[in-house]
C-alpha cells in the first residue's frame, strides 16, 4: 500500500490526477459546494493524514518545525477554497433566482456602527491572534542548526518554503527563467489582472459563474502551480532534489536514471541521424521556431478558435497580454510533461548566451 | 456626588479621564462617532459601515490580521534587535545566548512563526480579495500595492532568514540568491551578459552582477549578513509601513470594504 502511494505521489501521476480531479470539480462545482462533499472530504483527508502521520518517515518530515506553517497553510488553502466555492455557488443559485447575492440583501447593506460591531470583532481576532503564536511559540522551539560553514553545504539545501515552488520550477526550466523572468512575470501578471478583468459582474461578493474563466484560470494557477508545487518542494524532494515518496526514507545514494536529452539531439542525431550542426543557430532552429511559433502562431490559433468575442469586448492590448500570460503559464506544465514523456530537456539549448529554454 | 455612583463613573468624570477621552462611553449615536473620529488609531476605520464588511464570513478578517501580526513582528523584531549583533562572529552566539540564557523565552519564536504565519495570512488575504472581486474598479491601484505588499513580506520573511547565521539560513540565502546571478543581462550566469564585454573585459562578472550587489560580495558572508540585516529592520520594514499606510488610505478613498455595487 505503502510502496503503491510512493509510487504514484511522482509528479507525473499526482500532478495528473491533481489536474483531473481540478476540472472534475470545476465542472461538478455545485457537488464540490455542498456541506456533504466537504464533510466527507474533510473525514477522509483526516483519516488520511492520520494514517500517514503513523509512518515515522512521513512524521519526520510534518513534524520538522520549519514544515509546520505548511500544514497550517494547506489546512487554510484547502477550507479557503471551499468556504469560497461554497458562498459563491449560494449566491449563484441566488441570483438565478432573481435574488441579490447574500451581501447585497437589504438587511446587509445597512449601515452599522464601527464602535462596537468592527472594533469588538477585530478585538477578538487580535486576541485569538496572540494566544494563537503565543501557544504554537510554547509548544514549537525555534530550530537552529550548527553554525553557518559556507564550506559544507547541505544536502538537499532548500529555500524557504514559500519559495520552494519556485526552486520546484528549475527542475524543469533555467534558473533565468525559473528564478527571475517567472516570478517577475508573475508579480507583473496580478498587478494585471484588474486591468485584463473587464468583467464588470463579481464585485464585492462571492460568485463562481459570473467570472468562471477568471475564478478557473486563478484557482489553477494558485492550486496547481503554486500550492502544489511548494507541497512537491517540502516533502516530497530529498537530496539531491531527487524525489521520494511521502513513505521513502531520504538516502542520498539514491539512483536516478539522468537521460535527458534536448530537442536540438533528437533532431539532429536520434531523428536525421547527422552529427550536431556547428552553427548554433542551424542547431537550434527549431527549438527556436517552436518558441516563436509558441507566442505568435498558438495566440492566433486561439483567437481563431475561441477568442473573437474576448478580442472584441476587451480590446487588443489587454486581449493579447492576458494571451501572454496565459501562455506563459502554461508553459510551466507543458514543460513538466515534455520532460516526462520524452526526456527533454531544453527546447532550446544555447549554453553559449546562458540561454536555455 | 451621589454615593451610589459606581468606581468606573467616578473615574470617567476625573479632569485626567476626561483630558484623554474627550467623548463619554460610546453607548448612544454622538459618542460612537467621536470614539471612532477622534482616536488616532480608531480613525482608520469609517465611523459607519455596511453590514457585509463587518462579517468574518465575507472578510477572513485575513489582511486585519496580517497587520496585526506586522505590528507583532515590528515589537518582538525590536526586543531581539536588543540582543543580537549582525556579525559573523557574534550573530551565531547570541541567538544560541538568547535560547540559553534567557527564561522561558519565546521572542525569537514569536518572532519566527509569527514571520510565517504573516507570509500565510498575506496570501489567504489575497485569495479572498480576488473571489470576491474586489480588485475590480474601483479597487484597481490597490490591488497592485497589495501585490507589492505581498511581494515585500516574503522579502522580509526571506532576509531575516539569514540572520540566524546558522546552516539552514546560509544555504537557503545562497539557493535563493543563487536565481539572482541569472538575472538576464545583469548577472553573470544569465542570458545576454556574455555581450556585454569591451575586448576581453566582461561588464559583467561576479565582481558587479546584481547577486554581488545583493550579497556585497561572491557568496553570502559577513557583508551580506549586515545588508541583510539593515534591509529585514530597517529598509523594508519602513517601505511597508508606508504602503500599509497607503493601502489602508486607499481602502477607505475606495468606498471601504467592498460590497455589491
Amino acid at each position: 500500500m505503502k510502496a503503491i502511494i510512493n509510487y504514484l505521489s511522482d509528479p507525473v501521476f499526482s500532478f495528473t490526477g491533481i489536474i483531473f480531479f481540478f476540472f472534475l470539480g470545476i465542472k461538478h462545482i455545485e457537488v464540490v459546494a455542498s456541506k456533504k462533499f466537504a464533510t466527507i472530504a474533510l473525514i477522509l483527508i483526516l483519516i488520511i493524514f492520520g494514517w500517514m502521520s503513523l509512518d515515522p518517515v512521513f512524521l519526520s518530515i510534518v513534524i520538522w518545525p520549519d514544515n509546520v506553517p505548511i500544514i497550517f497553510l494547506l489546512a487554510l488553502v484547502i477550507w479557503s477554497t471551499w468556504f469560497a466555492i461554497h458562498k459563491g455557488v449560494i449566491n449563484d443559485q441566488r441570483m438565478a433566482a432573481g435574488e441579490p447575492p447574500v451581501e447585497g440583501t437589504p438587511e446587509n447593506r445597512e449601515k452599522v456602527w464601527a464602535w462596537p460591531n468592527l472594533v469588538y470583532t477585530e478585538l477578538f481576532a487580535i486576541i485569538a491572534g496572540t494566544v494563537f503564536l503565543i501557544a504554537w511559540s510554547i509548544l514549537l522551539k525555534s530550530p537552529l542548526e550548527e553554525p553557518a560553514n559556507p564550506t559544507w553545504a547541505p544536502n538537499p539545501a532548500k529555500a524557504p518554503w514559500y519559495f520552494l515552488g519556485l526552486q520546484e520550477m528549475l527542475v524543469y526550466f533555467d534558473p533565468w527563467i525559473a528564478g527571475v523572468t517567472l516570478p517577475v512575470l508573475i508579480v507583473v501578471g496580478l498587478i494585471a489582472i484588474p486591468y485584463i478583468d473587464t468583467n464588470p459582474k463579481g464585485n464585492g461578493y462571492y460568485s463562481f459563474k459570473d467570472r468562471k474563466f477568471a475564478i478557473t484560470s486563478f484557482l489553477f494557477g494558485w492550486l496547481l502551480l503554486w500550492i502544489f508545487l511548494i507541497i512537491i518542494g517540502t516533502f516530497l524532494r530529498g537530496p539531491n532534489w531527487t524525489f521520494y515518496g511521502p513513505f521513502e526514507f531520504w538516502d542520498a545514494h539514491k539512483v536516478v536514471a539522468a537521460n535527458n536529452i534536448n530537442l536540438s539531439e533528437i533532431f539532429w542525431i536520434k531523428f536525421l541521424n547527422m552529427p550536431l550542426p556547428k552553427n548554433i543557430f542551424a542547431r537550434e532552429f527549431l527549438g527556436l521556431i517552436l518558441v516563436a511559433i509558441y507566442y505568435t502562431f498558438v495566440p492566433v490559433f486561439i483567437t481563431r478558435k475561441f477568442g473573437q468575442k474576448f478580442l472584441i469586448t476587451m480590446g487588443k492590448a489587454r486581449y493579447y497580454f492576458l494571451i501572454f500570460l496565459v501562455l506563459t503559464m502554461m508553459s510551466l506544465p507543458l514543460k513538466m510533461y515534455l520532460r516526462w514523456f520524452i526526456n527533454l530537456k531544453y527546447i532550446v539549448f544555447m549554453p553559449e548566451f546562458e540561454l536555455n529554454i | 456626588m451621589a454615593d451610589n455612583e459606581s468606581f468606573v463613573e467616578k473615574v470617567s468624570k476625573t479632569q485626567v479621564w476626561k483630558s484623554i477621552f474627550r467623548h463619554g462611553p460610546p453607548n448612544n449615536a454622538r459618542n460612537r462617532a467621536a470614539v471612532v473620529a477622534g482616536n488616532v488609531f480608531l480613525h482608520l476605520h469609517p465611523i459607519k459601515l455596511k453590514k457585509s464588511g463587518v462579517q468574518l464570513g465575507y472578510t477572513w478578517c485575513m489582511g486585519g490580521l496580517t497587520f496585526f501580526i506586522f505590528l507583532a513582528l515590528t515589537v518582538t523584531g525590536i526586543l531581539l534587535m536588543f540582543y543580537y549583533r549582525p556579525t559573523a562572529e557574534y550573530a551565531y552566539n547570541d541567538i544560541i545566548a538568547l535560547r540559553e540564557h534567557v527564561p522561558l523565552g519565546i521572542m525569537r519564536e514569536l518572532h519566527r512563526w509569527g514571520a510565517h504565519a504573516m507570509v500565510i495570512t498575506v496570501w489567504i488575504h489575497m485569495f479572498r480579495v480576488f473571489m470576491t472581486g474586489s480588485y475590480k474598479p474601483p479597487r484597481e491601484f490597490n490591488w497592485g500595492v497589495g501585490v507589492i505588499l505581498l511581494v515585500l513580506t516574503m522579502l522580509l520573511s526571506f532576509t531575516g532568514y539569514l540572520l540566524p547565521w546558522d546552516q539552514l539560513a546560509i544555504w537557503a540565502i545562497t539557493v535563493g540568491s543563487n536565481m539572482a546571478k541569472a538575472t538576464p543581462f545583469l548577472g553573470n550566469g544569465g542570458p545576454g551578459a556574455a555581450f556585454a564585454k569591451i575586448g576581453d573585459f566582461a561588464l559583467v562578472s561576479d565582481k558587479n552582477d546584481v547577486r554581488f550587489q545583493l550579497l556585497g560580495g561572491r557568496f553570502v558572508g559577513e557583508a551580506a549578513l549586515l545588508r541583510f540585516y539593515i534591509l529585514h529592520c530597517v529598509f523594508i520594514p519602513v517601505v511597508v509601513a508606508v504602503l500599509i499606510a497607503v493601502h489602508f488610505w486607499r481602502v477607505r478613498k475606495d468606498g471601504g470594504i467592498s460590497a455589491p455595487l
